[in-house]
């Protein structure tokens, strides 16, 4: 009897949490227009999708800002670790806390800041604003993700290298890195997916003209909501769950590696 | 004694405005077992990374084979060094690790395979090329950094306290390891540790440091018989250090008793310390002893008792295989020759600080 009832307690919590996404995965395979009725099981709508030139372009927006962002990103918070690493640990300690203090911030301060902040400087909005901008906020992620396998590093694994006659740099690359690898990953994973999700920010710092796929659909949508939004949106969310499943995946393969 | 191969000159290094090695020479054979040993905190593992080039000095020069070496960066110094805590990579297997430094001076793949064999045969892990590091237990790990070190072919190797992870049994098995490899390479060893006992067993001359000073310098056996002052001779094993007074030569009042020593050269009526170690204690009947007292403190240790006789007002630690009850009147000798007459220390610097390790 406990045993049922805790079973329909957890259906009742994902049916709350997954029911809006599941209402809209089903209608986007609805052939009929109204969603008031079910016209019959179609794919005409993700069809109509990928012949819409507007929506492919903000596709290839989205995808573009999403993997420049987070591979830029990706590069600058990792030196920002190697640098945080030879800090003293109260100097560590504060930088950290400065880092972390911009995902903390809610989305639109954020957004309304960069765009002040590029109209003071005269910056022209569009591709390059919103690609500053997704970097400006993907590079707390990738340190967060990062650091700690900073911190778990062994030092004496460096010097060993150095003093095995590898010069500074190729010590790093070869030893270093490695160690590194699965924080690197998924501080990029987690820097796309962000990128790909993010929409306040976006749509304070795009400039008229330019798209990505958020800031189109919520443009498609006040114009009334047609069913392709359904297909499209689906497609996002299943893509950002692919990605999340990685970005949980990538660190177990190393740890879980057997011990004899 | 052989070659002279490295020269540490007038070396200080602080950190932090903090002093840790001040003004200090050395000078390191070749072909020698030299062991720096100290508590933590004396410099010691700071005068490695000063050789290995993982810190550098603030004045002095490091001579190695005659050559200033002191601004050399790690990567281009002929030595090699084991750490610590191993420092393997844990991403590449056993041939991998032990091929890495022989990869970055690009030799070629047979010389790298002969030498990965001959390595490997040399600590006794034979058979482990495939294996991942992580796979090993902590003293196959430690043999797997020696034999990475060994195949550069390093005039010296450097150990920093390669032992300490180890438990009691293993590392003793590795010091006799230590011993044969050394022997076998033919090449100087500087190994640092902060137990005595594993600078006693292995080393050809041991360094004694404490705060930033090289408190005595010799072979183990003078170390340990002949301390030239109080930290040393209570760093290296038990004994029993007394403010005594040099009557003349071969005469020293311990505690108001004039005991006879082989000493000479202190002096009239000086003040100095003097070292017995507790085996070196003779109880006796107590007429037949110099100074008569009580056993106040009775344990075993295994090998012998370890006891504390109250006598002239001083706890003496005594070592024997005989037993005395706590509360038995015993007499105390000691042979003139197992005496140790220090001077007492001129200046603060050089003050025995005994530490608890």
């Amino acid at each position: 009897m406990r045993n049922a009832l805790k079973k329909f307690y957890i259906a009742l919590i994902f049916l709350f949490l997954y029911a809006p996404i599941a209402t809209l995965m089903v209608l986007s395979f609805n052939a009929s227009k109204t969603r008031a009725k079910w016209g019959g099981f179609t794919f005409k709508w993700y069809v109509q999708l990928v012949h819409n030139d507007d929506i492919l372009r903000a596709l290839g927006n989205t995808l573009l800002i999403a993997l420049l962002s987070s591979v830029i990103a990706t590069v600058i918070g990792t030196i920002a670790c190697i640098a945080m690493n030879t800090m003293k640990k109260r100097t560590r300690t504060i930088m950290m806390g400065i880092t972390n203090i911009p995902m903390l911030n809610a989305d639109i301060v954020t957004g309304i800041s960069l765009m002040l902040l590029f109209i003071s400087f005269g910056l022209r909005f569009g591709m390059g604003t919103i690609l500053l901008s997704h970097i400006t906020f993907n590079i707390p992620y990738v340190i967060l993700s990062v650091m700690p396998r900073m911190k778990q590093l062994n030092p004496s694994v460096y010097e060993a290298a150095l003093d095995l006659g590898a010069p500074p740099v190729t010590a790093f690359f070869k030893v270093v890195f490695p160690d590194l690898t699965p924080g690197i990953l998924s501080g990029f994973l987690m820097a796309f997916t962000m990128s790909l999700d993010d929409f306040i920010i976006t749509h304070f710092t795009k400039g008229a003209g330019v798209d990505t796929l958020s800031t189109k659909i919520y443009t498609e949508v006040r114009k009334g909501i047609k069913p392709e939004m359904y297909a499209l949106s689906t497609i996002i969310f299943v893509a950002v769950l692919v990605l999340l499943l990685l970005v949980n995946a990538a660190p177990d393969k190393k740890e879980g590696k057997t011990r004899v | 004694m052989s070659k002279e191969l490295i020269h540490l000159n007038n070396i200080s290094k602080s950190f932090d405005g903090q002093m840790v090695l001040d003004e200090l020479n050395l000078t390191i054979h070749e072909n020698e077992f030299v062991t720096l040993l100290g508590p933590s905190g004396c410099g010691k593992t700071t005068t490695l990374r000063i050789l290995g080039g993982f810190a550098t000095p603030d004045t002095g020069s490091v001579i190695f084979d005659g050559q200033d070496i002191t601004n050399l960066p790690p990567n281009l110094r002929p030595l090699n060094t084991v750490f610590q805590k191993y420092a393997l990579f844990t991403h590449m297997n056993i041939a991998e690790n032990i091929a890495f430094g022989l990869k970055i001076k690009k030799k070629s793949k047979d010389y790298i395979a002969d030498k990965i064999r001959y390595a490997l045969k040399l600590v006794n892990l034979e058979g482990y090329e495939n294996r991942m590091p992580d796979s090993l237990s902590g003293g196959q790990q430690q043999r797997i950094a020696i034999a990475r070190a060994i195949v550069n072919e390093p005039r010296v190797l450097l150990l920093d306290e390669p032992l300490g992870a180890l438990d009691l049994k293993l590392r003793q098995e590795m010091q006799y390891e230590l011993i044969r490899m050394k022997n076998e390479l033919g090449i100087t060893f500087v190994y640092v540790t902060h137990d005595q006992e594993e600078a006693l067993t292995m080393s050809d001359t041991i360094v004694v440091m404490n705060q930033g000073y090289i408190q005595q310098i010799g072979s183990p056996e003078s170390i340990y018989n002949e301390p030239e002052n109080a930290f040393v001779a209570d760093f290296i094993g038990d004994s029993n250090i007394i403010s005594a007074t040099m009557i003349e030569d071969k005469l020293v009042s311990i505690l108001g008793t004039r005991f006879a020593c082989v000493d000479t050269g202190f002096g009239h009526n000086k003040p100095v310390d003097v070292v017995i170690r507790p085996e070196d204690v003779e109880l006796v009947p107590p007429e037949e002893g110099i100074l008569q007292g009580v056993v106040s403190h009775l344990i075993f240790k295994g090998v012998h008792y370890e006891m504390e006789v109250m006598a002239g007002g001083f706890e003496w630690l005594v070592h024997s295989t005989a037993l005395h009850p706590v509360g038995e009147k015993v007499g105390i000798r000691v042979d003139p020759y197992n005496i140790q007459i220090m001077n007492k220390p001129e200046s603060e610097d050089e003050e025995a600080v005994a530490i608890d390790i």
